[in-house]
């Protein structure tokens, strides 16, 4: 997703994010420095996007230090079902009170289902950035576009070193 | 970045970034750094509240605190809310013919003001068009007190300026103080009253919208006028710098928690629910207070009389109707942002949204605009494009939240 990170250092106060109070749920996850929560096991975007590898299906959404910067969510605009995405670019748009941003895929694909409940409940990427508010499963055209992305710490640091730049 | 918009504070950040600026260590465009912003008096108190600071106008300021906008905006109109609005600049005019001054910049009946009494205006230029608007207020006949925008400030101060000389340089008897020993803070909402007056001894419920005081208020000489910027009842407090901590402190301790702390993230959508227009967004130098449904705010003498930059071209459209008008919408998609196209059911643009936003209190999205005059009746079907899709949307009456102003019965 493309949105810059406008904290400055001093309003770094980001909180864990909230679904960490329902980690009975989650999969192991690490803390990172800046306090958003990072979980093991999937990949993620320098725009912010992470990725879920299950097979032949992988699922996409934004982190939650995405999320926690963007603001709550209002309205989010999703693709159709059997429509093509491609690594790197523009697929749909998030708008928060404060802003609007785009979500790029991770990864090329084709769509083969989106989660309709972000329609009426916007909010769950906020309060579930990795679960419920997931936001496109695709089936992928290049498996080999995973590698490219980062793993937990590489994006956990990633964060950090884009946290302070500002 | 254009205008003074709250939309894009910290978020001129970008809609499209290009493709090779995702490297985390590439060069970036970035603000003015922190040391370069200025900071008000309460600064450390936001930060210590936990404010998330950002740039505004030139002055570091809260966009909001822990809770979230939306909740910030609701509580707002259920409780309360307590903004720091010291970035604004407060300024007397004194002097025996302050009043005839100001009326050759504002098209406020300032004369016809009962001492004590202010009211919204707007500052014009040669072409009718706003330079800004401005809260004024007559304390008496030789004192004046005007609050303008943080945005506006240095344009507004030289403008004042170069009149002031000039209408001195022909006897004129004028002079200014801006008020830079003072802070100014918004108190709003239905416990805003009840609130102050633990910490004043004079009756508020004898000053009524729009009217102004000076008064002890925690032990410090305040001017408080009864006016906001949210649609509520609530007062702006202009208290000695030295004294805001502890003011701001009384406030939320005699609240007991119910009026919060609240940023310029809620404050936009407070006024946008209120039908206010942001200087910079809804009105701009080339839009006149006619086209953006301020004919209220020119007094009736002025209207017959003029004596106000722009005045011809002003009362040329009282008298044959602006070619635009300001409407509120409500629309269905994605939120209507400022720039975007407004079309009528045929395609054809007839309009532009200035402001925009999703409703925190009404659930719904809200914007305002101009459309052009014949295209601007209440219930008037329209399409809005988003993102190059149009989305269908329909013409409303403002406010969008009725307002609860403290008038007498």
């Amino acid at each position: 997703m493309a949105l810059r990170m406008w904290a400055s250092s001093t309003a770094n106060a980001l909180k864990l994010s909230s679904s960490a109070s329902k980690s009975h749920l989650l999969p192991a996850f690490s803390i990172s420095r800046c306090f958003s929560s990072v979980l093991e096991g999937l990949k993620y975007a320098t725009s912010h996007e992470w990725v879920k590898h299950d097979g032949s299906v992988a699922t996409i959404g934004i982190t939650d230090h995405a999320q926690d910067h963007l603001g709550e969510v209002v309205f989010v605009e999703l693709p159709e079902e059997k429509s093509a995405v491609s690594k790197e670019k523009n697929f749909g748009a998030v708008e928060s009170v404060k802003a609007t941003s785009e979500i790029l895929s991770p990864i090329s694909g084709e769509v083969i289902e989106v989660n309709t409940k972000l329609t009426d409940s916007p909010g769950l990427i906020n309060s579930s950035p990795y679960e419920d508010g997931w936001m496109i499963k695709v089936k992928p055209s290049n498996p080999a576009e995973l590698e490219t992305l980062m793993g937990p710490k590489e994006y956990t640091k990633f964060c950090e070193e884009e946290d302070a730049a500002h | 970045m254009r205008g003074g918009s709250l939309w894009q504070l910290g978020q001129s950040i970008t809609r499209r970034l290009a493709q090779s600026d995702k490297k985390p260590l590439s060069p970036r465009r970035h603000f003015a750094s922190g040391a370069d912003l200025k900071k008000t008096a309460l600064y450390d108190f936001h930060v210590a509240h936990g404010g998330k600071m950002v740039p505004f106008a030139g002055w570091s300021m809260p966009i909001q605190y822990k809770d979230s906008i939306i909740d910030s905006t609701v509580n707002c109109r259920v409780n309360g809310s307590l903004f720091d609005v010291a970035h604004m600049c407060g300024l007397s005019l004194k002097g025996k013919d302050c009043v005839p001054f100001l009326e050759t910049l504002v098209v406020a009946d300032v004369a016809g003001l009962a001492p004590g009494t202010g009211s919204l205006t707007v500052f014009t230029n040669e072409k009718g068009g706003a330079i800004d608007d401005s809260v004024i207020t007559k304390v008496t006949d030789e004192h004046i007190y005007l609050v303008v925008n943080a945005g506006c400030r240095d344009k507004d101060l030289a403008h004042i300026e170069e009149h002031m000389k000039a209408f001195k340089s022909k006897g004129g008897d004028v002079s200014w103080h801006i008020h830079d020993e003072r802070s100014l803070l918004a108190l709003q909402g239905p416990l805003a009253a009840p609130v102050l007056q633990h910490l004043t001894k004079e009756d508020l419920s004898k000053l009524y919208f729009g009217q102004f005081q000076i008064l002890d208020i925690n032990g410090s000489t305040c001017f408080l006028t009864r006016t906001g910027y949210t649609g509520e009842d609530g007062f702006e407090i202009s208290v000695p710098s030295e004294h805001a901590v502890d003011l701001a402190k009384a406030i939320l301790e005699k609240s007991e928690g119910k009026v919060r702390l609240t940023g310029l993230g809620a404050r936009d959508s407070l006024r946008l629910e209120a039908g206010l227009c942001l200087y910079g967004n809804d009105m701009e130098q080339h839009i006149t207070p006619v086209e953006a449904g301020l004919t209220w705010a020119i007094g009736k003498r002025r209207r017959a009389e003029g004596g106000f930059l722009g005045a011809d071209v002003i009362l040329k459209q009282l008298q044959d109707g602006p070619t635009i008008r300001r409407v509120g919408f409500f629309s269905s998609g994605p939120p209507a942002r400022s720039h975007s196209e407004v079309h009528d059911e045929n395609g054809n643009k007839i309009g532009e949204i200035t402001s925009g936003g999703f409703s925190p209190n009404l659930k719904k999205n809200i914007a305002m605009g101009y459309v052009k005059s014949g295209q601007h009746k209440n219930g008037t079907k329209v399409k809005i494009l988003v993102r190059g899709k149009p989305y269908e949307g329909n013409i409303t009456k403002m406010p969008f939240v009725a307002t609860k102003y403290y008038k007498p019965t």
